[in-house]
Parts: structure tokens; C-alpha cells; sequence
């Protein structure tokens, strides 16, 4: 036992995380399958990443070394937060470099540099289902994920195109795993969505609120959907990083003025380090 | 040759109240039948049954598949039997709100049969859209607009466009001219009677309406309390009706 | 250069300072002891056991303290201590016929055996602030009855039982009830879940449900057959012993509706129940999760279900403000990625359409 006293080893008991743990490993079985699971009471609220704190609570050992992102960045409020929680409960060590992780806990984005394997990205998830804004109603969303109706879902893509001339999903962008199950990625841009295809990370999803769990095994084909003739693609800015000068990574505006000054940045923020530290190298 | 649909000892139960009771019939490819009676007499249960919406107590309904022949519809399971109703099936509610999605366009309301069997290509599906609202008589520019602007008579014809679209071989149809304008009805008719010929579909047309009845179907099935009381050509039953129910029925109306 | 944002470590924990400081208040103000919220809070203390799932008075005490008095959020204090406590079992069921009551009412008959017993209530009181409670007055000592009450109270619904005219609660099986805090919600859900996640739901919420099926939309035509508050043993079967044993004792709040049900087809007319239960002295959820539970049952009876209160997975889903609480406020966490993503294609597809208004 380290850190918080009077607390398990990650704060939940060890009964629990064996049952989290069965359903991780179910999750991994049928990619993309949203596995139930009894979900805990947590010390953070819903909606906060207490799917996401369960999962890495079940697969973090003493050795782990953890990274928290929210929004690409390890210094959002909420990421300092949950980083904090694992540092008190479970005493392990944290790192906010992408590539000394083994494990990432990460709300709305995915690391740009590529992960590796041995690594379990760790998605926090507010809504799981894919088909809830079509049809709010649980018992008929399962009997269309098992009967891989997904139809319906093409229609608001339809829409997108009639109405705006393209597919207006910019984030939470619905995909096909393993050409067989509707998956919600979790609210990251869809730019992120590429990376989720074939990579060598296990990439786990946990949904607290909702008590679901999923998972993209390693090397798991990610297909976003799209049409042949309108395919899927990327947010692209004109302007590159204005601290790095990355030109391929996900931006964030920043406002600099109340006259319009405004400025790009990368949203994560270890690849930013990275890319200056390589730079000022380079000069 | 085989039937498209062989209806046998079909019986629903509520209870111990009779919804309808050992009713069988074979229907032929290309062949229209009516169903008329009463309000309460069964022919909207005997139709959701036929219809894979409601499960018979007793009997079976089977239908000429395109792979493997005659199979129970009950037996074969969800999965096929809902590939059935989007491919094979066209279901034209009484009620268009209840067979249309009111939120998305006519366009998409159209398009979305072709991309549950796994349409993906936009520009295809939009054109075959389009080519169906004008084979239903509704204008090409109002393809990008919600059916909530729409007339009762154009919504039940955005309805029967959305169900054609995937060229099925039978479509049911539960009153489709309730609920609309006499002189709507008769463009309606018209148009129905056009498809039906023109594509070949076989129909079962539930109807109180023995005008509609006369000029859609035909055959005949004449029901009451559940059951059929007389079958026949649909002229035969009409000018020459045997059962003294259906000769009330017809009698009822005013003729012209 | 610009640099980014930076120093949320630093901001939290500061933030957080703020806030225990906020919480003391004036030092000068003698600080509030938990024996004084059990004691005078009461009733608070009562809503924060019963949504938060623990019969624990010092512990729903020391929540109210420390969330400020906000109960949604001691209630979520609460239920989070709850997920680190080890399970033993299950009690057997609480025999509330043989409560020790402190309060019992019915609506539905004048006088019963056992007789109406007021108890302590506001129901009868003037609204009127009191300045004198302000002043610190001590309150006059309430007489006590002469007798004392009868031993046993048949319970209402039980009467109605013997007569047939109400429906009898279907044979319990062996099946252990379930319970949502090890397994999810699974729909639909047996009426074992369905009361269990009602008792831990939102006050304010079923309420509002129960307002709505009065009102109309869903009507469920209820008495309150009756009300009790008091006492009951909580007994335990160690499964070295074999035999239930007490463990101790606590005080609840159980609301029998009683409604009118016209019969169907296969079952004749007769009185049907919806059932509430709370910790302490909680009448107003007890009675609204009683009106919700009966509303829910609509589909089994037979009824039309097409209001919110009779749809189990509205209900459900949306019960607990735990989680409502957690997910509402989560819009307060950054999502700049996604408006990132949104504003990058509104300017695109401002971009892609000629300007309207100078077009026109």
C-alpha cells in the first residue's frame, strides 16, 4: 500500500478490479462491443473521467508510469486532478512524455506522437452509445448493434452533405471496428480519428456514467464512415504552431486581443516540448 | 410455380378475444388482394402478422425467398427477417408520420432503404432518390426539405416512394387513402395502380373502402369477426356477393 | 512570445484553499460540530443516508459539513466512501408491521386499528417564519399521550389484503434481490432494481414526476393508504451461525399508495400498490417514489404507458443526481479540441456559401 492511507492499492478493492478487468478482457475480445459493467462510485464526479480512472485503476501496476491529458494538454485542471488521484492512491510514478508513458489516460485527444506496443491508451468516454441520437431507447440500440443494422446511421451523413455540401461531424466521428461493430471514439477531433486504425497501442474506452466498456485491440482495423464519393477526411489549418512550428498537428486558437489577434497553438503539449527541445537542437 | 406468399391456419389470439382466426391463402407474384370489412372485423391484426409485426398465436406465413424458397417468416429469425422487410417488403402505414422519418429530409427519407443495404455512394443514392420522388409525382426541389412542410397526400406519397425504392416484391398496405381528401384520394389511386402495374408488385391492401378495393385489387377477402367469410375475384364478390355479410357490406354502399 | 497557459497545479490547489476558508466562514462564528447537524439538521441528514445508500448519521453529518450544506453534494460524498466500504451480505427484509411507530397516518380510512398517530409533523403548521426560534427559544415540551400505543398496527394495505380488494404482492423467490451498485442497469429491469434505484434517486426529480402524473399525464388515481415513521430491527444471517441475529436498529419512512385499477381481461377490479421507502424521516420522497413506482408499472397492468413517468427507461436513466450532478457540471471542463473542430467548420462552410446578405 502507498500513498492515501486507509485505501487500496488505485483506490478500488481488489474484488472490483478483477470484475472490471473480466470486462475489460471481454471488451477485447469482440472489438468495439460496449461490455456492461458495474461501475464504481467514484471520488470525481460523473462526467469527469470516472470511466476512464476505473479502467486505469484495473490495469495499472506499481511499475507503471502514467500520463493524464485532457484536451492534449497535461497541465488542464482535470488532468492534473486525476494525475494527482493515481499519484496519492496508488504511488506510481507520472511522466508527461508520450513516449515514456506505458500507461495514458486521455480525454478528447490522442497523443501525436505515435504510440507504440506495450502501451494502453485509456479514452474517457461521456456517452458510449453511437446510435443514441437516433434512437434514444437502450433496448433497441442493442438489438441493432447485434443485428449490425447501421443503416440509419448513414442518413445523418446524408443530411450533412444535402444541407452543408459536406459531412458536418467534426468530433466524436462515428467508426466501424473490425468491419463489424458501431464504435464512438469519444468526443477527440475527427482529425485524431486516423490514428485509432491499426495501431500497435491496446486502446481501452471506459464510460462511468453509463457503465460500458470497450476496447481496439492492437493492429484493429478503425474505419470512419463516410460515402465513396464524399470520403472521409481531415480538419486541415493553413497556419503552423506558432511555438513549434509544427504544421501537422491539431491547433488550438488562441485568442491574444479583443481586435480579431489570434494565434495557433498545438494542442498537445509534450509534442510541442518535444518539437522545440528538437528544434533549438537543430539551430 | 410457387406462391410468393402462403398463408396457413393463421390465428391471433388477445387473450381469449379473437383477433383473427385460421385464415390461409396463397398470393401470387404480381398479384393484388384486398382485405375489406369492418373496423374490428381483423384485417389490420391479419395484416401484421403477414407482415412479420405480430406474432400469430398459431399457424405459419411463408414467403418465396430469393435464395432459398418458401420459408416460415417466424421461424427464420430477426436478422433475415429484417433484411426481408427492407429488401423484399415495402409497408405503407395508414399513417405516413408512422413509416417516415418526420426530422430528416425527403431526400434522405428516400435514400435510407438504399443505405441500410449498404448504399455508399452519395451522389447514386441522391439521384435514385430524386428519380423516385418524381415517379411519385413530387417535385424534384423539394428534395432537401423536411416532411413536416409536406400535404397529407405528398406525405403517403414520400411514404410509398421510400418503400419502392429498394424494388421490393410485395408491399402491404394498411388503408393507404384514410385520412386524405376525396379528390386526393383519387390522384392517390391512380398513381398506386400505375406502380403496382408498372413494377409488377403483389400487394395485400387492407381497406374499409370497397371503392378502393374495386380498383386496386384483384382478389378479395371479405372479413368479419376474425374471420374470412368469402374469397374471390374481386368483381365476382362486388356485383355478385354469396355471404349475407357481404352483401350488407355492399349493399352499405352508396352507389353512385 | 506568447506562452501557454500554465501553473493548474498551483491554481487547484489554491482554489481549493479558497474553498475550505469559504466553507469555516467567519472564524469569529463558533464552528458548526456534527453532533449539531445530526441533532438539528435532521431531516437533512435523513435525505443525504437515503440518496447516498449509507444508514450512517455521523458520516451523512460530517458530508453536510463538509460540502456546505449542498446535499446533492453530500450525497455523492457519501456514495463515494460507500464504493471503498467491503460487503458482508444482505439483511433479511425489514419487518415494517412490526415497526415501533413514532408516526402513522392513512388517507384512505378515518380509523383503523392502532388509530391515526400524528407524531411529530410540519404538516399542520403556519409557514410563518418563527423570529422567536431566531431569538433562540426553547420549545415547549409536547405532552405525551396518557396510553401507550398499540402494540401491533396491521399495516393498510395488509387489511385491504384480507379482503382481497388489493393485489397481493407477488411470492418472493429465492433469487437475491439485485443490486445496481455491483451490477448495471440492465432493461428492462425487475421491480427489485427498479424500487432500489428510486430510494437512491433524486428527491427533486421524483417529485416532479409524481407532480406530473397527478396532473394528468399519466394518472395513477392514488390514495395514501398509508404513511409510517419509526423504528424497525435490521437482522443478519452470518453464515457461520445459520440464523438471523440483529444488528441494530433504524428509523424509516414507508408510503403505501394504494390506486385504482378497473381489472383487464384476465384480472378482476381491485385496488393496486405502489411502494415507498426511505431512511429516516423523509415522507415527501417516500410518497412521490411510492406515485413513480406505481406509474411505472403501467405496461405490466396493462395500461396505455405513454408518459414520462410511466417509462422505465427515462425514469431510470435520469434518476440519480449523482450523476445527473456530475454530468451537467462536466460541460464546465475544457472542450477546446471539440469547439476547436466546430469553429474550424462553421468558418468553412461561411467560406463555402457566398455571403448572403450581399448576394440578396
Amino acid at each position: 500500500m502507498t500513498g492515501a492511507t486507509g485505501y487500496n492499492f488505485a483506490y478500488l478493492d481488489e474484488q472490483t478490479k478483477r470484475m472490471i478487468r473480466r470486462a475489460i478482457l471481454k471488451a477485447v475480445a469482440i472489438p468495439g462491443y460496449q461490455v456492461p459493467f458495474g461501475s464504481r462510485e467514484m471520488p470525481l464526479p460523473y462526467g469527469w473521467g470516472t470511466g476512464g480512472i476505473q479502467v486505469t485503476a484495473a490495469v495499472i501496476g506499481p511499475d507503471d508510469r502514467l500520463k493524464v491529458i485532457d484536451q492534449g494538454a497535461d497541465d488542464t485542471t482535470n488532468a492534473v486532478s486525476i494525475r494527482r488521484f493515481f499519484a496519492r492512491t496508488a504511488g506510481v510514478a507520472t511522466t508527461e512524455r508520450t513516449t515514456e508513458a506505458t500507461v495514458i489516460q486521455t480525454r478528447h485527444r490522442i497523443p501525436e506522437t505515435p504510440l507504440v506496443e506495450g502501451q494502453i491508451l485509456v479514452y474517457q468516454v461521456p456517452i458510449p452509445e453511437p446510435l443514441r441520437w437516433l434512437e434514444p431507447r437502450e433496448t433497441e440500440t442493442r438489438k441493432m448493434h447485434a443485428l449490425a443494422d447501421y443503416g440509419a446511421m448513414h442518413v445523418k451523413l446524408y443530411e450533412d452533405i444535402a444541407r452543408f455540401g459536406r459531412i458536418a461531424t467534426t468530433y466524436d466521428y462515428p467508426v466501424l471496428v473490425n468491419g463489424r461493430y458501431l464504435m464512438r471514439p469519444s468526443p477527440i477531433p475527427k482529425f485524431d480519428n486516423p490514428k485509432m486504425h491499426m495501431n500497435p497501442a491496446l486502446q481501452l474506452f471506459g464510460a462511468g456514467r453509463e457503465k460500458r466498456i470497450y476496447a481496439v485491440p492492437p493492429y484493429t482495423a478503425v474505419k470512419s464512415l463516410d460515402f465513396e464519393d464524399h470520403p472521409f477526411e481531415v480538419q486541415r489549418w493553413d497556419q503552423a504552431c506558432a511555438i513549434c512550428g509544427s504544421a501537422d498537428s491539431f491547433l488550438d486558437e488562441v485568442v491574444t486581443d479583443d481586435r480579431g489577434g489570434r494565434m495557433y497553438v498545438c494542442s498537445d503539449t509534450d509534442h510541442c516540448t518535444s518539437q522545440q527541445t528538437r528544434k533549438e537542437a537543430a539551430e | 410455380m410457387t406462391p410468393l406468399l402462403k398463408v396457413t391456419g393463421l390465428t391471433r389470439m388477445y387473450g381469449n378475444r379473437v383477433g383473427c382466426r385460421d385464415v390461409s391463402f396463397e398470393l401470387w407474384p404480381g398479384e393484388v388482394m384486398g382485405i375489406v370489412g369492418e373496423s374490428g372485423s381483423g384485417k389490420t391484426t391479419l395484416l401484421s402478422c403477414l407482415s412479420a409485426r405480430l406474432e400469430p398465436t398459431a399457424g405459419t406465413v411463408e414467403y418465396d425467398t430469393r435464395a432459398e424458397g418458401l420459408q416460415d417468416i417466424y421461424a427464420m429469425g430477426e436478422p433475415r427477417r429484417r433484411l426481408l422487410m427492407r429488401t423484399d417488403w415495402g409497408i405503407v402505414h395508414q399513417n405516413p408520420r408512422d413509416g417516415l422519418r418526420m426530422g430528416v429530409s425527403a431526400g434522405a427519407n428516400v435514400g435510407e432503404r438504399l443505405m441500410a443495404v449498404g448504399a455508399r455512394h452519395y451522389g447514386e443514392i441522391r439521384a435514385q432518390a430524386d428519380e423516385w420522388l418524381r415517379k411519385v409525382e413530387i417535385d424534384g426541389d423539394r428534395i432537401d426539405d423536411l416532411p413536416l412542410t409536406f400535404s397529407g397526400g405528398m406525405l403517403q406519397r414520400l411514404q410509398i416512394a421510400r418503400n419502392l425504392v429498394t424494388h421490393p416484391r410485395l408491399v402491404f398496405m394498411d388503408e393507404p387513402t384514410g385520412g386524405l381528401d376525396v379528390s386526393v384520394q383519387a390522384r392517390l389511386l391512380d398513381l398506386l395502380r400505375r406502380l403496382v402495374t408498372d413494377l409488377g408488385l403483389a400487394a395485400i391492401v387492407v381497406t374499409h373502402d370497397l371503392a378502393v378495393a374495386r380498383l386496386l385489387a384483384h382478389r378479395l377477402m371479405v372479413m368479419r369477426r376474425g374471420e374470412v367469410v368469402e374469397t374471390g375475384l374481386t368483381d365476382q364478390v362486388l356485383d355478385d356477393p354469396h355471404h349475407p355479410y357481404t352483401q350488407l357490406l355492399v349493399s352499405s354502399v352508396l352507389q353512385p | 512570445m506568447y506562452v501557454a497557459v500554465k501553473g493548474g497545479e498551483t491554481a487547484i490547489d489554491n482554489a481549493h484553499r479558497l474553498m475550505a476558508e469559504e466553507r469555516r466562514g467567519d472564524p469569529a462564528v463558533p464552528e458548526l460540530g456534527l453532533d449539531q447537524i445530526m441533532e438539528q439538521l435532521g431531516l437533512a441528514v435523513d435525505r443525504v443516508m437515503t440518496e447516498g445508500s449509507i444508514h450512517d448519521r455521523e458520516l451523512a453529518a460530517l458530508a453536510i459539513k463538509q460540502a456546505q450544506g449542498d446535499l446533492v453534494e453530500a450525497i455523492f460524498l457519501l456514495r463515494a466512501y460507500r464504493t471503498t466500504l467491503p460487503r458482508f451480505g444482505g439483511s433479511e427484509p425489514i419487518d415494517t408491521a412490526a415497526m415501533a411507530i413514532r408516526r402513522r397516518i392513512s388517507a384512505a380510512f378515518k380509523d383503523l386499528p392502532g388509530g391515526q398517530v400524528l407524531g411529530p409533523t410540519y404538516d399542520y403548521t403556519h409557514r410563518l417564519l418563527d423570529f422567536a426560534l431566531a431569538a433562540g427559544a426553547e420549545p415547549e415540551a409536547a405532552v405525551r399521550a396518557g396510553h401507550p400505543l398499540a402494540e401491533r398496527m396491521p399495516r393498510v394495505a395488509d387489511v385491504l389484503g384480507q379482503e382481497g380488494l388489493i393485489e397481493r404482492n407477488p411470492p418472493g423467490n429465492d433469487e437475491p434481490p439485485g443490486d445496481l451498485t455491483r451490477q448495471p442497469l440492465s432493461l428492462p429491469a425487475g421491480r427489485d432494481l427498479r424500487l432500489q434505484n428510486l430510494a437512491r434517486g433524486d428527491e427533486g426529480f421524483l417529485l416532479a414526476l409524481a407532480y406530473s402524473s397527478q396532473r394528468g399525464y399519466g394518472n395513477t388515481h392514488p390514495f395514501a393508504g398509508e404513511i409510517r415513521l419509526g423504528a424497525v430491527a435490521v437482522e443478519f444471517v452470518p453464515e457461520e451461525l445459520g440464523f438471523p441475529i440483529e444488528i441494530g436498529e433504524i428509523t424509516v419512512t414507508e408510503c403505501q399508495m394504494v390506486n385504482q385499477f378497473k381489472g383487464s381481461k384476465e384480472v378482476p377490479a381491485q385496488f393496486t400498490r405502489g411502494y415507498g421507502l426511505s431512511f429516516g424521516q423523509s415522507e415527501r420522497k417516500a410518497m412521490a417514489m411510492a406515485l413513480v413506482d406505481r406509474s411505472l408499472r403501467a405496461g405490466e397492468l396493462g395500461e396505455e404507458a405513454a408518459n414520462p413517468s410511466q417509462d422505465e427507461e427515462f425514469v431510470l436513466a435520469h434518476s440519480d443526481n449523482v450523476e445527473a450532478s456530475g454530468f451537467v457540471q462536466h460541460l464546465k471542463l475544457p472542450h477546446y479540441v471539440d469547439f476547436q473542430s466546430e469553429l474550424e467548420l462553421i468558418r468553412r462552410l461561411r467560406a463555402a456559401t457566398p455571403d448572403r446578405e450581399t448576394a440578396e
